[in-house]
């Protein structure tokens, strides 16, 4: 009789704990895909506003200079190595900036054919990469939070999956841009 | 793109939160976009085509007021109902933190969630027995936005993280024509405030002072006030004999409130501080009223220093008074500063904001299908 009982009892908790597990499981699962999409949301972004960088340089709608300048630093931050890429793209936004905060310079580009177009898409791209990265950073630090649990490190939850780290860059829009 | 907005409090009140929900929603309408609003309200109630009733608004007190909220069974169902049937490219959530269907369209669905937080709240019991429950609803948001310095503050004190701010809009259309008040009209001699008259940061008493000054050398000029507040606090401020020439409106509707901004030649700001933003500024500018407003920072960069708009010093009545003169006596400064008023307001139209909204929506919903039924919790 009682030993009936007893095994009743340690079914039930471990069933409770199968159930409880597999549903921290599944929850650190769903950070992870939220995470992955995250990430491929931010690459986007910085792969995009590179893009329109370049797209800017070679348009001959600014002067030489400041052509080159933006052309060399749109180039390094798309082939920067996943160690240099938050300096490289760092670096993009600042110089960036030094081009778009010149004097006149949204109403020369808005005058020449084809520059509102590129105006629009160069303030749309800066916009999405503040975006990008708030929300990059947002997943990572949800995720870091679940993946350090007792149990989820005990049990190893997170199976193979890297522990995630933020993505830091200055990605301060040029002040007649700015997004905030 | 097909966006689904979840609004928490009660559709027929009127309210901050509604309202942004109210102008986000037709200004993405009117960018082509398909919207369809979930609110609280009964299945009777007047609403506009594009809002789903979720059922009748209970008030509970909640964060220091009361509110009209929409919640249990009934709700819950529906709130499911209209995420199958809506089969949305992104579900943008206000006030995710507020037991209404806020919390019920994220305990219900999977996919892109934007969360938009307008309120800031101080560190409750409440909010601290709810945490663990708030947090597994906040982790489904891709993306957050903060309307204010304030909310964004409060928000990664208690959750961490961080979000994006994007300010609330004004709808210049609605502000760009009106009749004057009865018995009003710009004629040279009217000076203009708005705001709640017993609220000290909002600087009524500097105004007042200020029209004691101008009045005594200026038998003509007159005052006209709108807003809530105690009356007689505000006569006792103002000389017995300049009295019969400051007329307080009280609580104004919406629509008396675009013919106030029109019927003055200059609207005066003298907030002391505090204000992130000063909507009632933006929609004077909107309506082309001439603006003399307190130098905080806020308000010099909304009049783009002084270009938009004249400044005076804050809480100085000698400063308000000498610029407000120099302005009734400058008929063509006057129209020079609303013309650019008209044109600088502009960045701060719903159209500029949804934009920014919009951009939200397209970083999250990327290499996403769209919100899905969440069926792992369902009951």
């Amino acid at each position: 009789m009682t030993s009936t009982v007893v095994i009743l009892v340690v079914g039930v908790v471990l069933v409770l704990t199968a159930v409880y597990i597999s549903w921290r499981a599944g929850r650190l699962d769903r950070l992870h895909i939220r995470l992955e999409l995250a990430r491929e949301a931010l690459d986007a972004a910085l792969v995009r506003r590179a893009a329109v960088c370049l797209e800017l340089a070679a348009s001959r709608i600014l002067d030489p200079a400041t052509s080159l300048v933006l052309a060399s630093a749109a180039h390094e931050a798309r082939t920067a190595g996943p160690d240099e890429r938050e300096h490289a793209e760092s670096d993009l936004s600042g110089t960036l900036r030094a081009a778009v905060e010149q004097e006149r310079f949204r109403e020369k580009l808005a005058e020449a054919p084809g520059g509102a177009g590129l105006l629009e898409e160069l303030d749309e791209a800066v916009a999405k990469v503040v975006y990008a990265r708030r929300f990059y950073n947002n997943a990572v630090g949800v995720t870091r939070t679940a993946q350090r649990r007792w149990l989820a490190r005990t049990l190893r939850l997170a199976g193979r999956t890297e522990y995630p780290s933020f993505f830091e860059i200055d990605d301060t829009p040029p002040a007649s841009m700015a997004a905030e | 793109m097909r966006v689904g907005l979840v609004c928490p409090y009660a559709w027929d009140v009127p309210g901050g939160v509604m309202a942004h929900i109210r102008d986000l929603a037709e200004a993405l309408i009117a960018d082509g976009h398909h919207v369809s609003v979930i609110a609280p309200a009964s299945d009777d109630a007047a609403v506009p085509g594009y809002v789903v009733p979720a059922g009748r608004a209970v008030p509970v007190p909640y964060n220091g007021s009361v509110a009209r909220m929409a919640f249990g069974f009934l709700s819950a169902a529906r709130v499911r109902r209209w995420i199958r049937e809506g089969r949305f490219d992104v579900l943008h959530i206000h006030e995710p933190l507020v037991p209404s269907l806020g919390v019920l369209a994220c305990w219900a669905a999977r996919g892109p969630i934007v969360a938009t937080f307008h309120a800031s709240w101080v560190r409750s019991r409440a909010i601290a027995v709810a945490e663990p429950m708030l947090r597994s609803a906040l982790e489904k948001i891709s993306g957050r936005i903060a309307v204010s310095d304030a909310a964004r503050k409060s928000l990664v004190e208690q959750f961490g993280g961080d979000t994006v701010l994007i300010p609330n809009g004004v709808t210049v259309g609605r502000y760009a024509e009106g009749e004057p008040l009865d018995g009003w009209g710009p004629d040279g001699h009217t000076l203009g405030f708005l705001g709640r008259m017993d609220e000290p940061r909002k600087g009524l008493p500097i105004l007042l002072d200020a029209f004691a000054a101008l009045a005594a050398e200026r038998p003509r000029t007159r005052l006209l006030i709108a807003g809530p507040g105690d009356a007689d606090d505000v006569y006792e401020r103002v000389p017995a004999e300049f009295r019969d020439r400051v007329t307080l409106l009280g609580m104004v509707s919406e629509e008396e409130k675009v013919r106030a901004y029109h019927s003055v030649d200059v609207f005066c700001a003298p907030n002391t501080g505090g204000e992130s933003f000063g909507i009632v500024l933006a929609e004077a500018m909107s309506a082309g009223a001439t603006v003399l407003a307190s130098d905080i920072p806020a308000f010099r960069r909304v009049l783009g220093d002084g270009e938009a708009g004249a400044l005076f010093r804050n809480g100085d009545a000698g400063s308000l008074a000498r610029e407000a003169g120099r302005l009734l006596d400058d008929p063509g400064r006057r129209s020079r500063l609303a013309e650019e008023a008209r044109r600088a307001v502009r960045k701060y139209d719903w159209s500029t904001v949804a934009r920014d909204v919009v951009r939200v929506y397209e970083t999250v919903t990327q290499h996403q299908a769209g919100v899905v039924e969440d069926r792992t919790d369902a009951p």
